[in-house]
């Protein structure tokens, strides 16, 4: 798809510019967050939007990631680079393993049990004190770093995140329109007649769902070592939802849906802060409004208002 | 003698608890044998009954029955709106469009309900005072005997509502076969907003009467939605006694657990219950599977 | 070809098949007939491997395949249309067929997200095949509209475009004629002899007794989940159980 990589390309080039206009500090602060919800975002919406597997426990993977690398760098002498990749490895390796029980379920059930993992893990991270610290989290986590060029700043973090985000969000694109990515999309629509064409649905939903595990334990990773500081609180069920609620503003089965999902959803409470607390009615509000009126998200919903026509087929980037 | 004492006690209190979550868990059998849909803002509607009941004494100093009255009455409400405004107007829903809807909802009514009501847990006054009983060497509190009270009435109530009216009969039939039921004059539409309302005036019924126990806040509806479900999952999501006795179940060895392994681990327990069960026997603890049609 | 050897199952209580032994034979194209809920398509997903038989052996090719799933059966060549159409309706009708292409290519997760040159390949060669397909079925001006879109009878070309592009030695179809006007019925009758002459062998549920009298070359007559008749169309039209059991009904 030549269209696709023109997007991407335009975008790279959009995200690596930014900091250049914008003024440091705060706002820069809170595309790195943005960065790393995209990643978190992606991931669900592999396996939600493209392989139609709902997920209500990716804070754990994200959790998984963090307290790994976290855990690692301030107890154990290790690379936290070789750290990062170990624990992405195993906090996939864990959820293949669980995938084939937990995939084996549909809708509610699947829901339920996905949202089970995550609260098991959240009450691990609080109740293994001498690993984690418990409620009152972990610190002291140190930055990332290359030699000894530290990523100590909101400005090098921001490049270091969006590089991860970037080639998450390239590999993605790849990945869905492939025979990888239509085996996916073929479950999606009718996981009988998908079978039927040997598409193997059982293997391929729980390759997904490793594959999101990855994506997510890595920005696990990126936000300890940006945060240097990390509690179980940013690991729990309501982030979990808000990530469903990014994939759904944004667009299911849409990979830079997942972005703008992200990017709409950091800033949003950012704006809200006034209004401390609003933030979970919006989210209510959103959730149940754009799967009434607008079930293909704003990533589709906005050309179609534009151009009033049915959104752009043959490309699912 | 000082093991077998306290176990009975954490039996006692399992059981108390344990109903509850059969009550929840009956809310939410209701709901998705009539559509089909695992509503997961049931655990608001048990919050809504408690936060409702406690708000309605302190603010308006009514007095308890009728405080309870309005809270039922107000979350029995607060289910036909969610209905109205969110469930009807999506025809052939997914369950994926259905499922993030319902979650919407919830989070929707608990945001709705931290703003209006704050973070705070309060504790409801208990209904009979709280001085402890002697039962078989263990205590009870009164509380208990009301929670097994209701528990029982809800159930004999549930039976004879679907067994022996018409009304509970056109609901059965709409589970069995929509098609039909609609064929031979019962309007699904109606039955649908009837479970609605029914489950959540259930709900809420066991939200208030666990509030003296537990205490109530904004977010109490997740854990307990949560735990009724898993009841609901070991009864295979029947609303007759598979259900009443997965709740009992799951309370009493969360509470044995919370007891001899770790607090902590005490929801993490339920949990690991839920998952073990959709596991290796999604159809419920009691029931034989089914053949899904293609 | 395909074998079935005393296929019994059964719904909870209801006994949808009992005691189905019969055999399609290479090259040939069966017909399978029987009033509504008489166990067809049940049948077809017994031999498919949607669900798993009660009772009996499913053989392909003399290989006991009875508990294997379907995307192992496909790898064999087996594959089917269903009665209410199955399309990936949010796929556009060209990606439909290259699904159908699955079995013919390998590329993985890893080669697919880091597209490497030999997945490239692959990626072209699939898609050129697949619109041979459509071709061959008559509607590649389709191929980049949605599928979930197309008109019935479109939808049920692109079904059979889809399951060709499996190489299917056995092609199994469910009522492919159900929903068709008579012109539509004729270019299918048409397709399923093309079909036949590439050398699938084809096993097809039908109501439309013209058509399943035209083009068949035997047929199995099933009744309330029973066998009533094997035979050749000839025979089975001068069968008395049958004209009285459904020939006399349907017609
Ligand atoms: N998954 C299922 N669960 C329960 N009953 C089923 C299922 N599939 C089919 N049946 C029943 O089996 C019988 C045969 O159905 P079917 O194979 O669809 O018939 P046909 O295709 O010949 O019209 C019918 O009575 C039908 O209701
Ligand atoms: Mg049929």
């Amino acid at each position: 798809m030549k269209s696709d990589k023109l997007k991407f390309l335009l975008f790279a080039v959009v995200v690596l510019a930014i900091p250049l206009f914008i003024p440091k500090g705060y706002l820069t602060n809170v595309l790195i967050f943005v960065g790393i919800n995209s990643m978190l975002a992606l991931g669900l919406n592999l396996l939600l939007g493209y392989a139609g597997q709902i997920s209500l426990g990716q804070a754990a993977f994200f959790g998984l990631g963090a307290y790994g690398s976290g855990v690692l760098n301030t107890q154990y002498v290790i690379n936290p680079w070789l750290a990062m990749a170990l624990v992405a490895v195993g906090v996939a390796a864990f959820a293949f393993a669980i995938g084939f029980p937990v995939l084996r379920l549909k809708g509610h059930y699947l829901a339920m049990a996905t949202l089970g993992v995550g609260v098991i893990a959240y009450i691990s991270f609080n109740e293994t004190v001498d690993l984690t610290g418990g409620p009152s989290g972990l610190s002291g986590i140190e930055n990332l770093s290359i030699g000894s060029f530290v990523f100590d700043s909101d400005i090098k973090n921001y490049y270091l995140v969006w590089s991860f985000a970037l080639v998450s969000i390239l590999l993605a694109m790849n990945m869905v329109n492939s025979r990888f990515g239509r085996g996916l999309r073929a479950i999606h629509d009718s996981e009988v007649a998908a079978r039927v064409m040997g598409v193997n649905a059982r293997l391929m939903k729980v390759q997904v769902f490793a594959l999101s595990a990855f994506i997510s334990a890595i920005a696990g990773s990126l936000y300890c070592h940006v945060m240097t500081f990390i509690s179980p609180t940013s690991f729990s069920f309501p982030v979990s939802i808000e990530l469903l609620t990014m994939v759904v503003i944004g667009g299911l089965g849409s990979v830079f849906g997942s972005v703008l999902g992200a990017l709409l959803l950091t800033l949003l409470p950012e704006m809200l802060r006034a209004f401390q607390d609003m933030d979970i009615i919006v989210y209510g509000l959103l959730l149940i409004s754009m799967t009434i009126y607008l079930p293909g998200g704003l990533v589709r919903g906005i050309p179609a208002l534009f151009r009033k026509i049915v959104p752009a087929r043959g490309s699912h980037a | 003698m000082e093991f077998l004492k306290e176990t009975m006690q954490f039996v006692i209190s399992g059981l108390a608890t344990g109903a509850i979550y059969a009550l929840i868990g009956l809310s939410f059998a209701i709901i998705y044998n009539s559509t089909g849909i695992i509503n997961f803002a049931q655990g608001e509607f048990v919050m809504l009954g408690g936060v409702i009941t406690i708000f309605c004494i302190t603010a308006f100093k009514l007095p308890i029955l009728i405080a309870v009255a309005v809270a039922i009455l107000g979350t029995t409400a607060v289910g036909v709106v969610f209905e109205r405004l969110a469930i009807r107007p999506l025809k052939n829903a997914t369950p994926l469009a259905l499922i993030i809807i319902t979650i919407g909802a919830s989070i929707l009514i608990r945001g709705l309900v931290m703003l209006l009501w704050g973070k705070d847990t309060q504790a409801l006054p208990a209904f009979s005072g709280n001085d402890p009983i002697e039962v078989a060497g263990a205590t009870m509190l009164p509380q208990h005997i009301w929670i097994f009270g209701v528990t029982l009435l809800v159930i004999a109530g549930n039976r004879f509502f679907f067994h022996h009216t018409i009304t509970g009969k056109a609901m059965r039939a709409c589970s069995f076969n929509r098609k039909a039921a609609n064929l031979v004059g019962i309007s699904v539409g109606r039955m649908v907003l009837l479970s609605f309302g029914i489950s959540a005036a259930l709900g809420s019924l066991a939200g208030v009467i666990i509030a003296p126990l537990t205490m109530t806040a904004y977010d109490v509806g997740v854990m307990l939605g949560l735990k009724g479900f898993c009841a609901a999952i070991m009864g295979g999501m029947g609303s007759g006694l598979g259900t009443v006795l997965g709740g009992l179940i799951l309370g009493t060895l969360e509470s044995l657990g919370a007891g001899w392994i770790s607090s902590g681990y005490k929801d993490a327990i339920a949990f690991l219950i839920l998952l073990l069960i959709l596991f290796i026997r999604p159809q419920g603890l009691f029931k034989k599977g089914e053949t899904e049609r293609v | 070809m395909l074998k079935l050897t005393g296929i019994g199952k059964r719904f909870g209580g209801l006994t949808a098949l009992q005691g189905i032994s019969f055999e399609i034979v290479p090259g040939s194209i069966t017909g399978i007939i029987g009033p509504n809920g008489a166990g067809k398509t049940t049948l077809f997903n017994i031999a498919t491997g949607i669900y798993p038989p009660s009772e009996g052996a499913v053989l392909l090719d003399g290989k006991d395949i009875s508990n294997w799933p379907p995307e192992k059966r496909a790898y064999l060549g087996l594959v089917r249309t269903f009665q209410n159409i199955e399309l990936f309706g949010k796929m556009t009708v060209l990606e439909n067929v290259m699904v159908g292409l699955h079995t013919q290519s390998k590329s993985g997760i890893f080669a697919c997200a880091l597209r490497m040159p030999w997945q490239m390949s692959e990626e072209r060669r699939i898609r050129e095949e697949a619109r041979k397909w459509l071709e061959f079925v008559g509607i590649p001006e389709l191929e980049n509209v949605e599928a979930g879109t197309l008109s019935f009878g479109k939808g049920r070309l692109l079904e059979i475009a889809r399951a060709m592009a499996l190489k299917p030695k056995l092609l199994l179809m469910d009522e492919p004629a159900a929903g068709l006007n008579s012109s539509e019925t004729a270019d299918l009758a048409d397709l399923i002899k093309r079909i036949r002459d590439l050398r699938v062998t084809v096993g097809l549920v039908e109501h439309d007794m013209d058509l399943v009298m035209d083009i068949c070359d035997s047929l199995v007559v099933l009744n309330l989940g029973t066998m009533l008749a094997t035979g050749t169309p000839r025979e089975i039209q001068d069968n008395p159980a049958v004209v009285t059991a459904y020939l006399g009904e349907a017609e």
